[in-house]
């Protein structure tokens, strides 16, 4: 378990410009570190029988039933090999808690003085459904993933452009 | 306590608060004198007091804070400044108001003679009056000391009303409700992991820990819990407007008011509660002049009572009227399309009296505005399940209608039974189990059929629509070599449930699934079980609708049903290669099965020897005049029925057991003959009644 901390001294301004990142089908995301509950390695999970393909099952997370949305078939990659063992983003989402599975997690970055741009038309458009913008940093693209429109399985109608 | 009783002591409890807040509002308002704010806090606070105590007649009470919420009124809307001498005048109010209420907490009355009220009244009348100098008149006299500390009888003993409870907001109540299911979890997790352990100070420990859950969960759940009085307190205002209205004369019984429940529930079963009070005074009692041709007294008595009974809380509304004629609703049912001639022809009256509940059913002759608009008994049913409760009715023509709804005592907790499917458990609330049955072997070949691909049980001469959990679920069906069928009832709509494996019955934490999961109808929610892993929790409703099982298809007696007493306990028998026979249940007192080659002779009776003793034997199908097949196997089947006296038992020999059912029998003529009482329709098929007192005398031993 590695419970995402916040900085006392961090002002609203900052957390906002810092990111909770990860990999998913080698694309670096990252979601805002003020919409992230916590980081959780692999978990028992009960599969749901008829549900959507996205949604891989449910947690038991301390007594609260949480659902795990897998990120490679919300956005439509290439599925994970049975090898790989999911990581559990747990995220808060329109009231309710669910845990995005990714393949990896990266560091807590601050993204200040990047500014957010239009992701490149040319990303698949189930990526540019779920992701706010693209932040270019120095040595990597981050991939600004909107917690909610990812926890929707079926895409929402309410932002069809994808961008902000 | 009375009803009265417990508005006093809501109002004691609602005022000292205010008064608290009164004393803080008063000495803050000498500090800003023309706070409007703090003026207004005052005036609602002593203009709540003067209402409650004029409607609970404390006429002293009364005038005092009728006078000071004059003097407020002027104070607030500024024809009168605050000066020293006012708030004088206003504190004495409050402590007079204080101890006329420490005297009716005592004494149920206002009257205290200690306390004297018109020296304050007149002090602020005095203040009142020159309005226009309202400083010029000093306080005339001291203002009377209130209440003389009351006479120190039984100090300190008995806790005054107010600090026996405690107000406490509804959403922490939720909460902790919401925390001890979390706790009864953990200790469910903590109590299968320490029964394989070998440490006895742990497994101690847990079992403390067991028990203490347990209480802490029941006290959580108390708190939660409130009287159904509370719901029934506007029921007599609506009984006396609705009887003034249709011309009954009608007198309320209440019992069991005190009889808690959960608050949540309390809500919901409010307005079917009131329905099914409406409807038994419009369709029920009969007006005076008819009742009295009837023979009965000219008042109707609409008793409602409510008790817990075996984890739920029974509450019957039954009237002394005309009952409901099931001939009449046969009529209307066919009438308006709810059933078909025939399927009507095969319900029982009991069945028939079911049709009520059923949509587009609805018995008002006309459309009266007190019931019969449409909004019919199927949604006080619907309402009543949808808190996994239930209803029916049973009523005699021109006795009465009982109507009885069954709630459970809490949503949050329910007993569940635990199913396993694909390796994976699913939970069912027991409220919509009916039974289990398991069929293999011969019997699955015979009981189970493939009607164009929909699969249906016999079940006791109905057909049972199956539904397979595994296909409901996207998977392929088990192997065929034995049947779990899990019967469920979901509103009118009974199926029998195919699941691979049950596993126990427990109590589950219903918690909710996320909007991902709102959209797949087979889930009503999930738990978590004694190991951590989460469970789902089938929707009964909902997967009968996804496998298109119909309301239709249900015509089969509740045998949960209540009010049994004209129905007959039967046990079915096969005679003569095929013929049905009955006997009553209660005249059974073993099934036995013995070789034939035990089968011994005493003169012209056969015998067996038997506990110690000698069974003489009757082959039923010749005492009743049909040709004797019961030989045919090596073995005979006996019901021993036990004569009254010290004679002992008669075996009765039959071909085989088919059922003990429950019935309401009507006995037909038809068939009569030595032996035979007469035939009645048993599960759709004729069956001969057995006289059995003739049958017994064919063996020579008194009946």
């Amino acid at each position: 378990m590695r419970p995402v901390s916040h900085a006392g001294t961090t002002t609203a301004t900052r957390t906002a410009e810092q990111y909770c990142t990860f990999w998913v089908a080698g694309l670096f995301f990252g979601v805002a570190v003020d919409e992230v509950q916590e980081v959780l390695r692999r978990q028992p999970m009960t599969p749901v029988p008829r549900a959507d393909r996205a949604v891989t099952g449910l947690i038991n997370l301390r007594g609260q039933i949480v659902t795990a949305v897998d990120l490679r078939v919300r956005l439509g990659l290439p599925d994970r090999s049975g090898a790989e063992l999911p990581m559990n983003v747990i995220v808060r989402s329109r009231g309710e808690v669910v845990s995005l599975l990714v393949d990896d997690i990266g560091d807590v970055i601050d993204a200040a003085g990047v500014d957010l741009q239009p992701a490149p038309t040319t990303v698949p458009r189930g990526v540019q459904d779920v992701v706010r913008g693209v932040r270019p940093l120095p040595d990597s693209i981050l991939l600004v993933l909107d917690a909610d429109r990812a926890a929707d399985v079926a895409p929402t109608p309410d932002n069809p452009g994808g961008t902000p | 306590m009375d009803d009265d009783a417990e508005i006093i002591a809501e109002f004691l409890v609602e005022s000292h608060e205010n008064l608290d807040q009164l004393d803080r509002d008063l000495v803050e308002l000498e500090r800003e004198p023309g706070s409007r704010e703090r003026l207004s806090s005052i005036f609602r606070t002593i203009h709540t007091i003067k209402g409650t105590s004029g409607f609970l007649a404390f006429n002293r009470l009364e005038q005092l804070t009728h006078v000071g919420e004059t003097l407020l009124s002027r104070l607030r809307d500024g024809e009168v400044v605050m000066t020293p001498p006012i708030a004088e005048g206003l504190l004495a109010m409050v402590d007079t108001v204080r101890a006329l209420l420490d005297g009716i907490e005592r004494t149920g009355r206002d009257t205290d003679p200690a306390v004297a009220v018109d020296p304050v009244v007149a002090v602020i009348d005095g203040l009142l009056a020159p309005a226009s100098e309202p400083a010029s008149e000093p306080a005339p006299e001291p203002v009377p000391e209130p209440a003389p500390e009351p006479a120190p009888e039984e100090p300190g003993e008995r806790r005054t009303v107010v600090e026996s409870s405690v107000r406490v907001d509804v959403d922490l109540l939720d909460d902790l409700v919401d925390l001890v299911g979390e706790l009864v979890l953990t200790r469910n997790q903590l109590l299968q992991r320490s029964l394989g352990s070998a440490d006895a100070e742990l497994v101690r420990a847990s079992q403390r820990l067991d028990l203490v859950a347990s209480e802490l969960q029941e006290s959580i759940m108390k708190t939660r819990m409130q009287p159904i009085g509370q719901v029934w307190s506007k029921l007599p205002r609506v009984v006396r407007d609705l009887s003034h209205q249709l011309g009954r004369e009608v007198e309320l019984v209440m019992e069991g008011h005190e009889t808690e429940l959960d608050r949540s529930l309390l809500e919901a079963v409010k307005d079917p509660l009131t329905h099914l009070v409406r409807n038994s005074l419009d369709h029920g009692i009969e007006p005076p002049d008819v009742r009295r041709a009837a023979g009965k007294a000219a008042k109707g008595t609409l008793t409602l009572r409510a008790y817990h009974e075996s984890g739920q809380v029974v509450v019957e509304i039954a009237d002394d009227g005309k009952g409901i004629d099931p001939a009449t609703i046969g009529a209307v049912a066919v009438e308006r399309g709810v059933v078909t001639r025939d399927q009507l022809a095969r319900m029982d009256g009991r069945d028939v009296l079911g049709l009520i509940f059923r949509p587009g059913f609805s018995t008002a002759a006309a459309v009266s505005n007190i019931s019969g608009r449409g909004v019919g008994m199927d949604v006080v049913r619907t309402n009543i399940e949808r808190i996994g409760g239930s209803v029916d009715v049973a009523s005699e023509p021109g006795l009465g209608t009982t109507t009885r709804v069954r709630i459970p005592l809490t949503l949050a907790i329910i007993p569940a039974l635990v199913v396993g499917e694909g390796g994976e458990r699913y939970a069912i609330a027991q409220a919509n189990l009916v039974e289990l049955v398991r069929i293999e072997g011969d019997d699955l070949r015979r009981q189970v059929e493939d009607l164009a691909g929909a699969r249906v049980l016999r079940l006791r001469g109905t057909l049972l629509p199956l539904v397979s959990l595994a296909e409901t679920l996207g998977g392929t069906p088990p192997g065929d070599e034995a049947l779990t069928v899990v019967v469920l009832q979901s509103d009118d709509v009974r199926f029998g449930l195919c699941v691979s494996e049950v596993h126990d019955t427990q109590e589950i934490v219903v918690k909710p699934i996320g909007r991902q999961l709102k959209a797949v109808s087979a889930y009503a929610g999930a738990t978590i079980m004694g190991d951590g892993r989460v469970a789902l929790i089938l929707d009964v409703a909902g997967i009968a609708g996804t496998a298109g099982v119909g309301a239709v298809q249900q015509e089969v007696a509740d045998p949960r049903a209540l009010g049994a007493d004209d129905r007959t306990a039967l046990l079915v028998l096969e005679v003569a290669d095929g013929r049905r026979a009955a006997l009553p249940l209660t005249a059974v007192a073993r099934l036995e099965e013995f070789g034939r080659d035990r089968v011994e002779r005493s003169g012209t009776s056969e015998v067996v020897q038997y506990r110690d003793g000698i069974l003489p034997l009757v082959r039923l199908a010749s005492a009743i005049g049909l040709p004797d097949t019961s030989d045919q196997g090596d073995r005979i089947s006996v019901v021993v029925h036990e004569t009254g006296d010290a004679a002992g038992a008669v075996g009765i020999v039959i071909d085989r057991v088919l059922d003990v059912v429950e019935v309401a029998v009507t006995a037909s003529e038809v068939g009569r003959r030595a032996g035979v009482t007469g035939s009645a329709v048993v599960q759709e098929r004729v069956t001969d009644l057995v006289d059995l007192e003739a049958v017994v005398l064919r063996s020579g031993v008194p009946a």
